[in-house]
């Protein structure tokens, strides 16, 4: 079932933003930023899919830095295997709809 | 010191979307919502539309309001379990929850807490009204109010779940 799992968009652009160490807000405009705009994650839902993504032990929160109220996360080495995974279905996903659209505008 | 007015106004737990309408209206003429109590809001003159004000059930939790405080909101305050805040629209746009299965979880918690206290009300009405309390009647109708409420968040809740079969 793990396998082959798919993530939502939000998941998968949280996922893509903690590679280097972020906290929410820069989650939020980062996601927004590779996404030119699109996808805007709004605080409530990635509060929820962080502690989510934590329990999962997909992503850790790294220890406070005295004197700021910010917590950071960041991918665990497992975050970045399901990521990989996501990665090479969503080619899947593009490149059988690149070929079969393409091949019906051919006919 | 800044104008301000205090309304009254009673709005049923499931038509919480349609407070938060009243509250961006209100925003839209020019008073922002700058503290809540019991059926009781309490605005402060704002320019016209300088902010967008949201509500949600949730129990309280300092690391969440500190959360979107990060993230440019402004708490305002908490009635019961639902916590209010606002952001200048300036700011950009404001919504809690950007997916469809976050705000189903939001009407799960809401359906939670209507379904305990309905059952309360229910279990309380009917052991009084088996002893002959006058008052049972009392939380039988109050059971039946809030089970209509569950339907109603029900409602909201497969229309939600009825898009998720196709999209996110």
């Amino acid at each position: 079932m793990i396998d082959s799992i798919a993530l939502t968009e939000s998941t998968y652009y949280i996922l893509l933003s903690l590679v280097s160490p972020q906290h929410g807000y820069g989650i939020m405009q980062q996601a927004e930023e590779l996404s030119k705009g699109r996808v805007r994650l709004a605080a409530g839902t990635l509060y929820g899919a962080l502690s989510a993504m934590v329990d999962k032990g997909w992503i850790e929160q790294l220890p406070v830095e005295s004197g700021s109220r910010k917590k950071e996360y960041q991918l665990t080495q497992r975050g970045r295997v399901i990521l990989e995974k996501e990665v090479a279905r969503l080619r899947e996903l593009a490149d059988n709809g690149e070929r079969i659209l393409g091949k019906a505008q051919e006919a | 010191m800044s104008e301000r007015k205090t309304i009254k106004k009673w709005f049923w737990v499931w038509d919480f979307d349609k407070e938060e309408r009243w509250l961006n209206e209100m925003a839209l003429e020019g008073w922002v919502l700058d503290g809540v109590g019991w059926c009781t809001y309490r605005f402060k003159r704002c320019e016209p539309g300088e902010y967008t004000v949201r509500l949600e059930m949730r129990p309280y939790d300092e690391g969440y309001v500190s959360f979107m405080e990060e993230s440019g909101a402004e708490f305002i305050g908490r009635m019961i379990m639902w916590i209010y805040f606002r952001k200048k629209a300036a700011d950009g746009a404001f919504d809690i929850y950007s997916d469809i299965d976050s705000k189903i979880a939001h009407l799960d918690r809401i359906g939670r807490m209507l379904a305990i206290i309905g059952g309360l009300n229910l279990f309380i009405g009917l052991l009084n009204s088996f002893q002959g309390s006058p008052v049972g009647w009392l939380n039988l109708v109050c059971a039946t109010v809030l089970m209509y409420g569950l339907g109603r968040i029900h409602g909201k809740k497969e229309s939600l779940e009825f898009d998720r079969q196709l999209r996110e």
